[in-house]
């Protein structure tokens, strides 16, 4: 019987390739998706320009890259994670447990957070943290009490915005993204508000006043999208009343469907993300396992490749997709050419 | 008594009159059944719409991705030039800036008459760096002498011409702007800028998100095919060889009732769980390669092992026993009455179920996810067939998936066409199943 035949060799084959798995040749890229793009930008030129092959890139998140960093050293793990932020002492911890111990950090440069509403909804112009944190915060202020936000118009609180139903869309808890807007939006606006001084005076730890600043209300007027951003614009699509919150670049790209609010006053831009003026940007990055260098073909050249001046500089393609280029990336490529580790003083 | 009774007048009330008129009984029954019609005409009819709708939304947003926008130029790359760009660090940009210069002097020489600059035509290009360096690599003898290259332009251009951005929507930026436009149409009457059949679509590899001109699904169909291959290899043999033992073989007791229970049962796992399984087993114990096509087929042939032997076995169950009967009674062993008689017999019962088994593996993205094969994944053609099982590859859902992601529209289009092509090919496989079926069915 020839299918027997040719499901034997088929099989035989498998096994054979199986074994001979031995070597990865291509880098191993996990993490954040607000950097994927310029990753994989970085990689289709990387492939283009050299001799090695195209690095692969997953995307999935900050921590689950992070998560499968720390997995271990070897090459079933993976080589570099992005990160949309820096990575955290309890990851460290967890690294080391498992024998990653060298880390080298890499800063690829800026990203701004940017609030979007579709382009023929209600004219919201203009945002300051604290509106963002009394539309979604789940514990506001309120005649002077703290309590359970029940505002269901933007106009409730601030008359200067549209009546508006308030139907957000915010980033899952697995993305970078999050602990920016956590840490730059919604604290920020519980400080403004007085929400944040209202419960140390009640007698809160500021731990926990912390804690209760960054809890969202759970009513569905704040909707997490654990998804990528094309999620987040599907969602405005269908909302007329709905703002997202996305990526500089990813709203770059959109513009003809959405419209951006300013935060703080300022309008987002790579000009006033990289003099700092615009208040919610964060740094990207990607870490790079030491131990891999000189095993994994074409590593230290890749991370080099990704932040040198012709891609990452301020005329490069990265910056051309939105990244906003970072003023001290020459002390970066000083210490990724010196293969420089966290916590070894650079 | 009978004559009595007949006699005393109370004769039976004429039940049925002519048989032409319906009592109501009968009229209820027919009605009954007019109603049932009726709904079963309009569950085929909504069926039908929906069907009808999916295809058209289908192929109106897949089909501009089989098309694309060329910018047809002629560049000639001198010796030195060719040197000097080579010896850079971003060699592709290199060759961008000298295609650059060619065209806007022979734009000027030409005399357009919209205004422009390098820019502009920086905009309307796509990312053709790639595109030249690799054709100067392996032809050096074109040096110094003119070559005629047709390069993928930029996605909005491509979407100016297909309607998808519009002068008026158009919001300047560094991407395109409103003066952009002008020079398109110039070009577009100079006959530069033409529409043609995009076969990079259909053979490439995936690109950067910067180049949605560059972008293709033909390496992530060669990788689909890898894994389909491993799991035909794995699964028919030991699905087949399962289900014949547990049909014609096993004794009826609990341990294999038990064992039926949880085929069935794993028939239904979700094929999430089957990603983990792989992620765990395969990649972190067995140490096989991420991003695999081994891998992929490996797990997938968990996922369709269950699909093929439920349908071995009810094909195997279909065949009379009076075929074994007799091959037994003419002095056949156990064996011969099974592999002669019963299992050619059960063939085309098992290939359909194995085929569509096939398109349900074929079509799967989400065990896809753990194993890495979701994600960026452009090398390319593997080298040789070995390489085809272990280097990284994509599959054609998986890539599919990457592209709706993607920010700039002309991604989204690319992946309802990759669509497109995922259909031609379920349905390819559906109607081999099909065709299989009618030619080796047995009636009995």
């Amino acid at each position: 019987m020839s299918l027997t035949k040719l499901t034997t060799s088929a099989l035989a084959i498998a096994a054979l390739s199986a074994s001979a798995a031995a070597a990865r040749d291509n880098v191993q890229v996990a993490g954040s998706s607000t950097v994927l793009p310029y990753a994989s930008i970085v990689a289709e030129a990387f492939g283009e320009n050299t001799d090695f092959p195209t690095p692969v890139i997953e995307s999935g998140g900050s921590s689950a890259g992070l998560k499968r960093f720390c997995e271990g050293v070897g090459e079933n793990t993976i080589d570099v994670a992005n990160a949309s932020r820096a990575i955290r002492e309890k990851e460290i911890k967890a690294c080391a447990e498992n024998g990653v111990t060298d880390i080298m950090e890499v800063r690829i440069g800026y990203d701004g957070i940017v609030f979007a509403s579709q382009i023929s909804g209600p004219a919201f112009e203009a945002f300051e943290p604290a509106d963002i944190f009394n539309a979604i915060g789940a514990k506001v202020l309120k005649d002077g009490a703290i309590v359970e936000n029940d505002y269901s118009s933007w106009a409730e609180f601030n008359s200067d915005l549209p009546d508006a139903e308030i139907a957000m869309f915010i980033p899952g808890t697995k993305h970078g993204t999050r602990e920016v807007f956590e840490d730059k939006v919604l604290l920020k606006g519980c400080e403004d508000t007085g929400a944040m001084q209202a419960m140390l005076d009640g007698g809160m730890s500021e731990d926990d006043a912390e804690d209760a600043c960054l809890d969202v209300r759970q009513d569905g007027r704040s909707v997490d999208i654990d998804g990528d951003y094309t999620e987040t614009l599907a969602r405005i699509d269908a909302n007329t009343n709905g703002i997202g919150v996305f990526g500089l670049a990813f709203y770059e790209n959109n513009q003809d469907k959405l419209k951006v609010a300013t935060m703080g006053g300022v309008a987002p831009s790579t000009e006033t993300i990289a003099s700092g003026d615009y208040p919610v940007s964060r740094p990207l990055f990607f870490y790079v396992k030491k131990a891999h260098i000189g095993v994994i073909p074409g590593l230290k050249e890749f991370a080099q490749f990704f932040i040198s001046d012709e891609l990452a500089g301020p005329s490069g393609p990265l910056a051309n997709y939105g990244l906003v280029s970072d003023p001290q990336l020459s002390d970066t490529q000083k210490s990724v050419n010196e293969e420089a580790t966290m916590g070894s003083g650079s | 008594m009978y004559d009595a009774s007949l006699s005393s007048g109370a004769a039976p009330k004429p039940r049925g009159k002519s048989l032409l008129v319906q009592d109501a009984r009968t009229r209820k029954r027919n009605a009954a059944e007019k109603r049932f019609r009726a709904y079963g005409m309009t569950a085929i009819l909504i069926g039908l719409f929906f069907l009808v709708v999916l295809a058209v939304s289908i192929i109106r947003s897949g089909v501009p991705a089989f098309t694309q926008t060329v910018v047809d130029v002629e560049f000639t790359l001198t010796e030195e030039q060719y040197t000097a760009a080579e010896g850079e660090l971003f060699k592709t940009k290199a060759y961008e800036g000298l295609l650059i210069e060619q065209i806007r002097d022979t734009l000027e020489a030409r005399g357009l008459e919209v205004a422009f600059d390098a820019g502009a035509i920086e905009r309307l290009l796509g990312k053709p760096g790639g595109t030249l360096r690799e054709h100067y690599r392996a032809n050096e003898q074109d040096l110094g002498s003119p070559v005629s290259f047709k390069l993928a332009a930029a996605s909005r251009v491509d979407g100016y011409l297909t309607g998808r951005v519009t002068r008026e929507a158009l919001q300047d930026s560094r991407f395109m702007q409103a003066s952009d436009l002008d020079l398109i149409d110039a070009l577009v009457s100079a006959d530069i800028i033409t529409r043609a059949f995009n076969w990079n679509f259909i053979t490439g590899a995936d690109s950067g998100v910067d180049n949605p001109g560059g972008a293709g699904i033909g390496a992530s169909v060669i990788g689909s095919f890898f894994m389909m291959l491993v799991v035909l290899a794995l699964s028919l043999p030991i699905g087949v060889a399962a289900s014949i033992y547990l049909e014609e073989f096993a004794p009826q007791n609990r341990f294999t009732d038990l064992i039926e229970v949880n085929i069935s049962n794993l028939a239904a796992v979700p094929s999430i769980v089957f990603g983990i399984l792989g992620l765990a087993v395969f990649i972190q114990f067995m140490h096989l390669p991420q991003s695999a096509p081994l891998v992929g087929g490996l797990v997938l042939t968990l996922m369709t092992l269950p699909t093929i032997i439920i349908s071995t076995r009810a094909s195997l169950k279909s065949v009379p026993p009076s075929i074994r009967d007799a091959a037994l009674g003419v002095g056949a062993s156990k064996m011969q009455a099974v592999f002669h008689h019963v299992l050619p017999l059960a063939m085309p019962g098992i290939l359909t179920g194995t085929i569509i088994g096939l398109a349900q593996a074929l079509g799967e993205t989400a065990p896809l996810l753990l194993i890495g094969m979701v994600g960026f994944v452009a090398r390319g053609y593997p080298d040789g067939v070995l390489a085809g099982f272990t280097e990284p590859n994509s599959a054609m859902p998986a890539q599919i998936y990457t592209w709706a992601a993607r920010a700039d529209a002309s991604f989204y289009e690319k992946a309802w066409g990759g669509i497109i092509i995922l259909l031609i090919f379920l349905l390819t496989m559906n109607i081999i199943a099909i065709i299989l079926r009618r030619r080796f069915e047995r009636r009995w």
